[in-house]
């Protein structure tokens, strides 16, 4: 059969990507990475966070520069609103973590994507952190993320896509499932 | 070098090859080798067929129907090919295959280790130990069940059994069960215990959804004819991951009934996410419940779509009915995150969570992977002389069904015949 070759971009480097599967695959202490990130204090509810270095391929590794984060609290909680909340950063972090996801594996399967938007909304209830009602967990009571997407793709394609996007999601298993964290005073 | 565990084992024997359990796939490739007159012996830890006799539950039957269980030269014969066998009447079919093949089986014969030696291997079992010059697995893939790490911070009070070990809902006492796992078992089991009074709770992962009857012929049929289940392992684009797929949720009943997540819900089974811990008393569970069903039936959509296309070809049966969706599968708006496992009186963790290899006896290091499992390029091992049999994918995608072994066995035994004759013709040769 004869076909008409399409080049499709999404501007992900897959070759790259199966070629790190590969090598990770024989040599999997390579594939032990630690992210890393460093907040400090600055007044009332306002903190900066810093991400650069990380580790991984067996070395220390580093961004090609340093990004600050700053956190805080609107006006309505009596702050200064200096950054987008915590919580508000598990949902960026979720979207752009789906989205690269979708991205990757659109590449892979042949897919050209034109726009992919995705709108996250959490529900929160503050009798949880306020300590009112011991029932009421402290974070999200759900996530609903809504993907708009425009793709050389049949409906049911994107569906495939945006669920694979989420079975090799890393934040998509954090956000879902259960993490140990420990926290120490040095 | 003297090998320490082989000492104190008498010599039961030489012979060019062990076969390693006396279930189909051991069968059939013992029924090949006396018909090329190889000199062998099937070595079997319990009885002909002991999996089927011990390790499965009263209602069971199988998910294949009677037409499809056939094994070379031998078949079903009886009045209802459209049927689902129950344990009893698989344990006749085997047992009188192997009759008709005159197999040379040693029964309660447990395998205590396989090593290399020259020119061969060497087979210690209880029952003294066998030089040979291949070896062939064919005891399955199904040695120990596969139970996640969390299950030890369980508490103590709940009983826990894997799918090995349940017989049928008598055995439990009368309070909640949660089942782990949604493959075939994890949903026959759902049912039948909830029908039985009890509260259950089913933890769902990835799964495989699929009727039983669709445009109205059995599924196995449809994956027969359109060449599914023949679709060979150096074709698919990772086979690593083929291999893990796990099994369809099937059920074999008379009534040729479809048993999926929805049928289950409407019931009055709750449906939660993959276990993924538990803590203090509670399990918690994975907030993926709706991909993963959305991921089941966008995969169930893409096999009827195959269906249909090979229907539309015009290669279909004549009449067959109008082609159809199923409904999406329901996931409440809020799955249940955990469950407190002593306020909800639950009594019973079942793992309906698959199995894994053992081959903690196959001292064969080059043949196995750093986890420990067989390597294997379509059931020939990466150790000259060392075969398997009915492994998942292992040729086939039906390598592991019991009509999978036919084409497996035909050409791995030709490829041992090679290997023995090449053997033969080296060794004379060279005593020439």
């Amino acid at each position: 059969m004869k076909m008409t070759a399409i080049k499709v971009d999404n501007g992900v480097n897959v070759e790259a990507l199966l070629g790190a599967r590969e090598a990770l695959t024989a040599a999997p202490e390579a594939a032990a990475f630690k992210w890393r990130a460093t907040c400090s204090w600055i007044n009332g509810t306002h903190s900066r966070s810093t991400v650069q270095k990380f580790y991984g391929l067996g070395a220390e590794q580093s961004h090609k520069t340093e990004f600050k984060y700053d956190a805080d609290h609107p006006a309505i909680f009596a702050s200064e609103d200096n950054g987008s909340t915590p919580v508000e950063y598990v949902l960026v972090a979720l979207a752009s973590c789906l989205t690269a996801g979708i991205a990757a594996v659109a590449q892979n399967r042949k897919i050209q994507l034109r726009s992919v938007k995705a709108t996250l909304e959490a529900g929160m209830d503050l009798q949880g952190i306020l300590g009112i009602d011991s029932d009421v967990r402290n974070g999200f009571d759900g996530i609903k993320v809504v993907f708009e997407i425009d793709a050389d793709a049949t409906k049911d394609d994107i569906a495939a896509l945006v669920a694979q996007s989420q079975r090799r999601s890393a934040v998509f298993d954090i956000v879902t499932n259960p993490t140990n964290v420990s926290v120490e005073i040095r | 070098m003297i090998d320490r565990r082989a000492r104190g084992y008498p010599a039961a024997g030489t012979v060019d090859v062990v076969v390693i359990g006396a279930g189909h796939s051991g069968l059939a490739m013992s029924a090949r080798l006396s018909g090329h007159s190889i000199d062998h012996v099937v070595l079997e830890r319990g009885e002909i067929a002991n999996s089927w006799r011990h390790e499965r539950w009263d209602s069971l039957r199988l998910l294949t129907p009677n037409w499809q269980s056939r094994l070379p030269g031998y078949r079903y014969a009886g009045a209802d090919p459209d049927g689902f066998m129950t344990m009893p009447e698989v344990i006749d079919f085997i047992e009188g295959y192997a009759r008709a093949a005159a197999a040379p089986v040693r029964t309660g014969t447990t395998v205590v280790s396989v090593r290399s030696v020259d020119g061969g291997f060497r087979v210690v079992t209880q029952r003294g130990q066998w030089r040979c010059r291949a070896v062939v697995l064919a005891s399955g893939a199904h040695h120990v069940p596969h139970i996640p790490a969390c299950a030890a911070a369980l508490p103590k009070s709940l009983r826990t059994l894997s799918s090995k070990d349940y017989r049928n809902p008598h055995d439990l006492d009368d309070r909640g069960v949660l089942i782990v796992g949604a493959s075939a078992t994890g949903l026959q089991l759902a049912d039948e215990i909830h029908a039985s009074g009890r509260e259950v709770t089913l933890a769902v992962g990835e799964h495989i959804r699929m009727p039983r009857v669709y445009r109205g012929l059995d599924i196995q049929r449809w994956m027969d004819s359109v060449g599914i289940l023949d679709q060979r392992y150096d074709t698919v684009d990772d086979i690593v991951r083929a291999r893990r797929v796990p099994s369809p949720q099937l059920i074999g009943s008379p009534e040729r009934a479809t048993l999926d997540l929805n049928t289950l819900t409407e019931r009055g089974v709750e449906i939660v996410g993959r276990l993924v811990g538990v803590n203090d008393g509670v399990a918690q569970f994975s907030g993926s419940l709706r991909n993963h069903c959305a991921m089941a039936d966008l995969k169930l959509t893409r096999l009827l779509d195959t269906i249909d296309g090979w229907v539309a070809r015009g290669r279909n049966y004549g009449a067959v009915a109008a082609p159809e969706r199923f409904a999406a599968t329901r996931v409440d708006e809020k799955p249940r995150l955990s469950l407190d496992l002593n306020k909800q009186r639950i009594g019973t963790v079942i793992w309906a969570t698959g199995f894994r290899p053992d081959y903690s006896w196959l001292q064969v290091p080059p043949a196995l992977d750093r986890k420990g499992h067989l390597l294997h390029e379509g059931g020939v091992a990466g150790v000259r002389g060392l075969y398997a049999l009915g492994l998942p994918f292992m040729r086939r995608r039906k390598s592991s069904f019991i009509h999978g072994a036919e084409d497996d066995v035909r050409e791995l035994g030709e490829h041992l015949s090679a290997y023995l004759f090449g053997f033969s013709q080296a060794s004379s040769s060279r005593r020439a």
